[in-house]
């Protein structure tokens, strides 16, 4: 039987979030949270994996204990089991340190698993780390940003675009891959669907006692990054603001910047008579 | 390691080479901060018939370049290049790694840091080194207007991803002289378990957004897909290219290649016209090098607004529908 993993992660729907000015990380238990869009993704790759080959999915996610209404939702999408790493220890822990303990998990809960999916980044710290480090952490065949998968046997064929090329790949499962968004559109769950979910939702819940971790192997402690100082970029432009209808300031715009303006686009802009309504 | 062994390298991302210059770009960087650690700066290159990037690189600053050439390696791939990454470093030590954050790169640095467990910075908008000689690494963060600023204190060797773009490549000086040091293949060099089975030139259609002279970005201020689309007649008319910012991508108004911003295009034009944007750190790590912003939006208090050269207080909408009737008017006479 086909065994997939999906590692998604909760991020805040709103972009601007208090950040801990003593820790320096995200207070994301103040945030409302969604799915990432690239983890959606890659939750409907594993689904039409299953609707095809058959098999099980199992979905990991790490974050505060908040964050395990994003494995409820990915079982209203069709998801077979859930499990969320929460545990005080694990927070602010960097991209490697993020995978270490992601790759921990999925080797106690799902060792024989035949392919792992991840989004290619999530939207609110867009590094694309996660996924190659997990490889890494795994030491199983990998391949990031795919947009197109196929499964033969035991082989993965990949698809993807790479820097002006088209990549045609593959691999021997066990593997992982990223999923962009250009392809599997994610499905639609209906609201009985997600209450259904809340109600019969299959959810481990993992601290780091369960992984025979410490404090020193986790989050921040362990993270070989650390963040000194976080701080507004500031502006450094003179800034002349215009105001009014919106004809008015156009009128003015090109009054003052025809120039500008003219000069970027080569094309002469000036008008002998004055405009006037 | 003695002290005046200590080296700075940048990993040599030849793919692509006439229009990918961050590889230049990252030695120019690597050169300046190298005088502030006093180490020197290395190119690392691997493929197949690579000599005339060796040449470049020492053109444009390489002290030193390691090259690792074989049939072998005639094409990119990240299980063997991080592999041979990891080897060099663990002989080497150097102090610093620079990578290219191109898509390879992107992939690449991660299993190279990971492998030599140490730390990474995707995206850097900034480099430096601060007074206990690390390098500090200055990235867009916590999805909103903020900056973070980041160290590697312990682990060994610090690395970072920038961005094609960042920084500025200096000139080439072809009497320039640098040390090569050929590294033959490994012979125990695993095989590779991804396989490439086909690769073919992805052409993308038209005008680099990277080169425009005039970009268009929009956010959602613009209201709706369908006011959305009025920016692209604004854009023709002005001989630009449309830009976006990432809640408009996912909203499917425009495609994932007009995303401008840290985890999209770099942009460089003489005028940015900025419609309905906020000015997430996200948009406005890709716009650093905009000539004269000109920003519409709502709010005066919006961070786009502030890094603007003019500031319009309007609706983005109805001033993209009055700009291209006046645009129109004078364009004709």
């Amino acid at each position: 039987m086909l065994k997939l993993v999906v590692c998604i992660k909760q991020v805040p729907l709103v972009s601007e979030l208090p950040w801990d000015s003593r820790t320096g990380t995200l207070r994301r238990e103040l945030a409302e949270g969604m799915i990432n869009p690239a983890c959606k993704h890659a939750l409907e790759a594993a689904l039409q994996l299953k609707q095809k080959h058959g098999g099980e999915i199992a979905v990991f996610t790490m974050g505060p204990p908040m964050a395990e209404e994003v494995l409820h939702e990915a079982q209203a999408m069709g998801t077979d089991r859930g499990i969320l790493l929460t545990d005080r220890l694990m927070a602010g822990a960097d991209t490697s340190i993020t995978a270490f303990t992601l790759a921990k998990a999925i080797l106690k809960e799902c060792p024989d698993f035949d392919l792992v999916l991840c989004g290619c980044y999530t939207s609110d710290s867009e590094t694309a780390q996660v996924g190659p480090q997990l490889v890494e952490e795994l030491d199983v065949p990998g391949a990031a940003n795919v947009h197109h998968i196929e499964l033969i046997g035991k082989t993965l064929r990949m698809k993807r675009i790479s820097d002006n090329f088209i990549e045609t790949l593959e691999m021997e499962l066990p593997g992982l891959v990223t999923i962009t968004t250009q392809e599997f559109q994610p499905r639609y769950v209906p609201l009985k669907g997600l209450q259904d979910a809340f109600e019969g939702s299959d959810i481990t819940r993992i601290g780091a006692d369960d992984l025979g971790l410490d404090m020193g192997k986790l989050g921040t402690t362990a993270s070989p990054t650390k963040i000194l100082n976080v701080y507004s970029p500031t502006a450094k432009k003179k800034n002349i603001v215009l105001k009014g209808s919106a004809k008015k300031v156009v009128e003015e715009l090109f009054d003052r910047f025809e120039d500008k303006i003219g000069g970027a686009i080569r094309k002469d802009l000036k008008v002998e008579k004055k405009y006037n309504e | 390691m003695s002290e005046n062994n200590r080296s700075i390298w940048v990993f040599g991302d030849y793919r692509n080479y006439f229009q990918n210059r961050v590889t230049l770009q990252l030695l120019s960087r690597a050169i300046e901060l190298a005088d502030k650690i006093s180490a020197s700066v290395c190119a690392v290159v691997m493929g197949h018939d690579v000599d005339e990037y060796v040449g470049e690189y020492i053109a444009h600053g390489a002290q030193k370049v390691y090259v690792i050439e074989h049939p072998q390696l005639k094409n990119y791939s990240i299980e063997t290049y991080s592999y041979l990454m990891e080897r060099l470093a663990r002989i080497y030590k150097p102090e610093i790694i620079f990578v290219g954050a191109t898509m390879f790169g992107r992939e690449f640095a991660p299993r190279v840091a990971k492998k030599l467990g140490t730390g990474l910075t995707a995206d850097c908008i900034g480099l430096d080194i601060n007074e206990d000689g690390l390098l500090v690494q200055i990235a867009p963060s916590f999805g909103g207007n903020l900056l973070a600023e980041i160290i590697t204190p312990e682990s060994r060797p610090q690395m970072a991803t920038v961005r094609p773009g960042t920084f500025q490549e200096i000139p080439h000086d072809y009497n320039a002289v640098g040390e090569v040091i050929r590294i033959p293949l490994p012979e125990d060099l695993p095989e590779d378990r991804v396989r490439l089975i086909s690769t073919e030139r992805w052409r993308k259609k038209g005008q680099r957004i990277e080169d425009a002279r005039v970009v268009v970005c929009g956010g959602r201020g613009m209201g709706s897909k369908k006011k959305y689309k009025k920016l692209f007649e604004l854009s023709q008319l002005l001989g630009g290219i449309i830009g976006a910012t990432r809640p408009v991508v996912y909203a499917k108004w425009v495609d994932e290649e007009s995303l401008v911003g840290q985890a999209g295009k770099h942009i460089r034009p003489k005028v940015l016209f900025s419609f309905g944007i906020s000015g997430a750190i996200q948009h406005t790590a890709g716009i650093g090098d905009a000539g004269f912003i000109i920003a519409i939006n709502k709010n005066i208090n919006a961070t786009m607004m502030k890094m603007a050269d003019v500031a319009i207080v309007a609706d983005a909408n109805q001033f993209c529908t009055a700009l291209t009737r006046e645009l129109k008017k004078r364009i004709r006479s």
